[in-house]
């Protein structure tokens, strides 16, 4: 490509044929030319030229959301290189010794040779402390960006055919992630992260029928035992960075071979894919986000300081430090197990504590295999066989998103039980009551927000419509003879009017008749079930107008312009026309 | 992907799509109709296409010199970066760590060692740098023309899918494995249960908790070495220092030990008793913890059964918590409740060490006490029942819910 400040018209057209590109390419200079022969040795050995003509061109479109999914990714790198410094000097064993580091105020004391070799990295080896809080933040920042970038995913739709099978691999590597975290944040045996163990061991022992056993398997032997921080180890550094690894190829794949989903608007539809190419755009805004991402992540390892366990000490079974908590994203398993009410019942001569299981392993549970199963839930519904490369706005999709919301409270309440005591300190409330509170707003917060989100995504629909058939306020107010206001409103573009009204739509579906007409049971065909949630889905969507609405709508604000409105307030007729399709009424 | 080959020829610029939209609504209304009535799924384009927006030059293209101006501050980000790496080179060697007597910076919020410090800030903003220039050239300098590029539906075309299936049909012919069925069924289970077979190692996981098994570990605390022949005193768990009777307060909590513990820290199990030889130091710790309370004999309630398990109002209760064992340590002495911090269960010591709040689900185990002839407290058995939190093969107990 020619240097970007020279371009001229006929080069600006840049897709050029290959030969042709190869052509201009020839005539400008040619900054890599030395490396043309090994290049040239390469492809006659790996043949990669096919590979590169096919690739290095291939169109990404851009939005900021789309950053998400690369923020995790890039602190997943950031993670495993860091973690390889780590593991130079970590020592995972639970052997005791009496520490005799540089640490003044721990010296003499008795711990795990896990948690000295920690503090020897955080005092003793130069950067050590550096790369350590870089690999906490990159883990906090990976688990969150993944958090955020399958809500971008859920809120949008982009996990509809053809990209179901990557929203489940997406849903593998955040609960995989969220337990490589655990994992990790164990391994230097402080007061805090033993806590963190503790609590593991009364889950694992909660468990029906095989509680004890998965106990003993797990720590060999009764709680802590000598093994558990070399095998959360050999979890940590091996199996599950080996799974993600295998994960994250598997899914990066899947989006190169689908091509990226792209927001609406003029010119994209479902066939095409509207963006920038990979080389030399997406070369340097993706690598150069690696960086940015990086850099921001070492200076939050300088200035912001993380898990300082030198302060907690070593870990002592008969010991705590209030205000203990875990990496926010088990928050939500804690605050679970802490609002949970105390239900344990005894049954056929076994103990079955419900009150450890159903929120320790229930929560998180339920989230990851409510997302697992929602692409193939709305699949269902709608009968949607299509494929879609087309995002939704969160409005147009109005049930999921509510669901999604949802789902969200319900969470959102989970973890903040994670946090009662601090709440109760920090703002003088009592515990008790806080506890009672989210106990009920766990289930009541979801109802709201479902119904909430519902209301407030169809208004946006028909704030769509009322956009489309009436145009938009242009704030220009006149005052009539009579004393009224007028506001002139300004028809859509067509840019925007398509924008608005190229989605697809769905209405609900009548259940088929169980029986044909001479009372033989038909297969196929829509059943009750399904008919009832759809209409649970698509009955209150306020669909959009017609060509012929459209089309109306626009003469008639071209009309009231020109007329000056005839001393009426705007829009007194507001909504006929946006509305009269909608389906709310049936 | 091999359906891609064609695609470089595919791309088009906006300019050159806006005089020809495309349009994916291409179905006839029939279809629509019918597709409609069969699915509920609509998709009509009420306005249509107007194709891609024309691209907007950007002032860094119209001007070549705020372009250039431009180009020279992206320079200047790529130069500073490896000067700052080399900053970081420096101070690695140049300024001593605090351990070994470097400096620390106080500065507001920052209090923190000055090689961390300036380590830290110069790798940072070397790699921000590298990063920022990079974006910034994509963003301004790059050609910001948007392309079009056709998709390609992820399914295989027909013609590959049949292709596909007469290969596999000439396989399987080849195999003979549609005469053969039986060897073919023999080779898929013999695949899965030699895969099966190994995974009996993992048995040796950890030991099976066996009733006695389980009776020898976690239903049992080292108190259970107590006898009212060789009595286990009661001591303090930082100090080891038995504790006496008439030293406590009312009010007052004290975090106790077994006294046998201290022969286990830091120990060979050679060194040790016969006794004491099989036990490990960290797992007893972590069953036998208790705390001793003293409160005021008329004002708290005591069962008929455990009238003997207290001395004048001492009482030593487990401090592992029954829900996920946590050592519980928050005393409120004057309601004589005891509040495990990790999950706010709340146990009344003034009352057989009942739940009044949280979601543990039993009452705190009672330790029964008395003095010897020293006035030392002593234990003389172990817990009637298992401490810490349960598990599923845990019997019912009178005592689970208090008395």
């Amino acid at each position: 490509m020619a240097k970007p400040t020279t371009r001229d018209a006929s080069t600006r057209g840049v897709d050029t044929a290959p030969e042709q590109e190869a052509s201009t390419a020839a005539k400008g200079p040619r900054p890599f030319a030395k490396l043309e022969s090994p290049v040239t040795a390469l492809d006659d050995r790996v043949g990669l030229a096919a590979l590169g003509r096919k690739n290095l061109r291939k169109v990404f479109p851009d939005h900021w959301s789309f950053l998400l999914g690369e923020v995790a990714l890039y602190s997943f790198i950031i993670c495993l290189i860091t973690g390889v410094f780590l593991t130079i000097w970590f020592r995972p064993s639970m052997a005791e010794i009496t520490y005799d580091g540089s640490y003044q105020l721990l010296k003499g004391l008795h711990m795990s040779e896990a948690f000295a070799s920690t503090l020897e990295i955080s005092f003793d080896i130069k950067g050590g402390l550096l790369i350590r809080q870089l690999h906490h933040w990159g883990a906090l920042l990976f688990v969150a960006a993944m958090f955020a970038h399958m809500m971008r995913v859920f809120f949008t739709g982009a996990f509809r055919k053809p990209r179901e099978l990557n929203w489940l691999l997406g849903v593998g590597l955040i609960s995989m992630g969220a337990v490589e975290g655990f994992a990790g944040y164990s391994l230097p045996d402080d007061l805090l992260s033993g806590t963190g163990l503790r609590f593991a061991d009364g889950m694992i022992r909660s468990f029906p029928l095989i509680g004890t056993w998965a106990e003993f398997f797990v720590f060999g032997g009764e709680y802590p035992g000598e093994l558990i921080i070399s095998r959360l180890y050999m979890v940590h550094i091996l199996l599950l960075p080996g799974l993600l690894l295998g994960l994250v190829a598997a899914h990066m794949a899947l989006v190169v071979y689908h091509k990226h989903t792209q927001f609406p608007g003029p010119g994209r539809t479902e066939k095409n894919v509207v963006g920038y190419p990979m080389f030399p755009v997406y070369m340097a805004k993706a690598g150069g986000f690696f960086f940015i991402v990086s850099g921001v992540l070492v200076l939050m390892a300088t200035f912001m300081q993380i898990n300082p366990l030198w302060q907690y000490g070593p870990y002592n079974p008969a010991q705590v430090t209030a205000g203990s908590q875990p990496d926010f994203y088990m928050g939500a398993a804690e605050g679970g197990v802490r609002i949970m009410p105390p239900w344990e019942t005894y049954w056929f001569g076994l103990t079955w504590s419900w009150n450890i299981f159903i929120p320790g392993v229930g929560i998180l549970g339920a989230l990851f295999t409510g997302m697992a199963l929602y692409p193939f839930i709305e699949r269902w519904v709608t009968g949607d066989k299509e494929e879609h490369h087309l995002l939704q706005l969160p409005h147009q999709a109005p049930t999921r998103t509510a669901i999604g919301v949802a789902a969200i409270a319900a969470y959102f309440c989970a973890q903040l039980g994670g946090a009662n005591d601090l709440m109760a300190t920090h703002f003088e409330l009592s515990l008790n009551a806080i506890t009672w509170f989210l106990r009920i707003m766990i289930f009541v917060s979801p109802i709201v927000a479902f119904l909430v989100t519902k209301r407030i995504c169809v208004s946006l629909q028909r704030r769509d419509n009322e956009l489309l058939t009436h145009g938009s306020p242009s704030g220009d107010m006149e005052r009539l003879p009579d004393g009224g206001y007028f506001e002139h409103h300004v028809n859509l573009s067509d840019d925007e009017a398509f924008t608005l009204s190229q989605h697809r739509e769905h209405v609900p579906v009548e259940a088929s008749p169980s029986t044909d007409a001479h009372g033989v049971r038909t297969k196929g065909g829509v059943s009750k079930n399904r008919a009832r949630w759809s209409r649970f889905f698509y009955e209150t969507d306020a669909l959009k107008p017609s060509a012929e609405e459209i089309a109306e709508g626009r003469a008639h604000t071209d009309h009231e312009n020109a007329e000056h409105g005839h001393g009426e307030l705007t829009n007194d007729d507001g909504g006929e026309h946006g509305d009269n399709r909608e389906l709310s009424n049936r | 992907m091999s359906q891609n080959n064609d695609m470089s020829g595919d791309k088009m610029t906006g300019g050159e799509n806006r005089s020809t939209p495309v349009d994916a609504n291409d179905r006839t209304a029939a279809e629509l109709v019918a597709e409609r009535e069969s699915n509920g799924t609509l998709y009509e384009h009420p306005v249509p296409d107007p194709g891609l927006e024309e691209h907007i030059e950007r002032y860094s293209d119209a001007e070549p010199k705020v372009g250039d101006d431009i180009a020279k501050q992206i320079t200047g980000m790529f130069i500073a970066a490896p000067v700052l790496a080399i900053a970081f080179i420096v101070i690695y060697f140049a300024v001593p760590d605090v351990t070994e007597g470097g400096p620390m910076v106080d500065f507001g919020p920052i209090q923190t060692p000055a090689a961390h410090l300036g380590m830290g800030l110069t790798l940072g903003a070397a790699v921000l740098l590298i990063g920022l220039g990079a974006v910034q050239w994509a963003r301004m300098l790059m050609n910001d023309e948007e392309l079009i590029e056709e998709r390609h539906p992820a399914r295989s075309s027909e013609e590959d899918r049949k292709a596909t299936m007469a290969e596999v049909d000439k396989g399987i012919a080849d195999s003979g494995i549609s005469r053969r069925g039986l060897m073919g069924r023999a080779l898929g289970g013999a695949i899965g249960v030699v895969a099966v077979a190994p995974l009996v190692t993992l048995a040796d996981l950890g030991p099976w908790p066996t009733p006695s098994r389980r009776a020898e570990t976690i239903e049992r605390t080292l108190f259970h070495l107590a006898t009212p022949e060789k009595p286990v005193r009661l001591v303090n768990d930082v100090t080891y220092t038995p504790i006496k009777a008439s030293d406590m307060e009312i009010g007052q909590l004290i975090n106790a030990q077994p006294e046998n513990l201290a022969e286990l820290k830091g120990t060979e199990p050679a060194e040790r008793p016969e006794e004491l030889k099989k036990f490990s130091y960290m797992n007893e710790k972590s069953k036998s913890a208790i705390i001793i309370v003293r409160m005021d004999p008329n004002s708290i309630r005591v069962p008929e059964r455990r009238s003997s398990w207290h001395v004048g109002g001492i009482m030593c209760y487990s401090k592992i918590c029954t829900h996920v064992g946590c050592p519980i340590s928050l005393w409120e002495q004057q309601t004589h409740h005891l509040l495990c911090p990790c999950h706010q269960s709340t146990f009344d010591l003034g009352d057989s060490g009942k739940v009044v709040f949280g979601p543990a689900a039993r009452a705190l185990p009672q330790l029964p006490i008395t003095v010897d002839d020293e006035g030392y407290l002593i234990a003389t058995s172990d817990f009637e029942i298992p401490v810490g939190p349960s598990y599923p093969e845990r019997k019912q107990h009178i005592h689970d819910k208090g008395e």
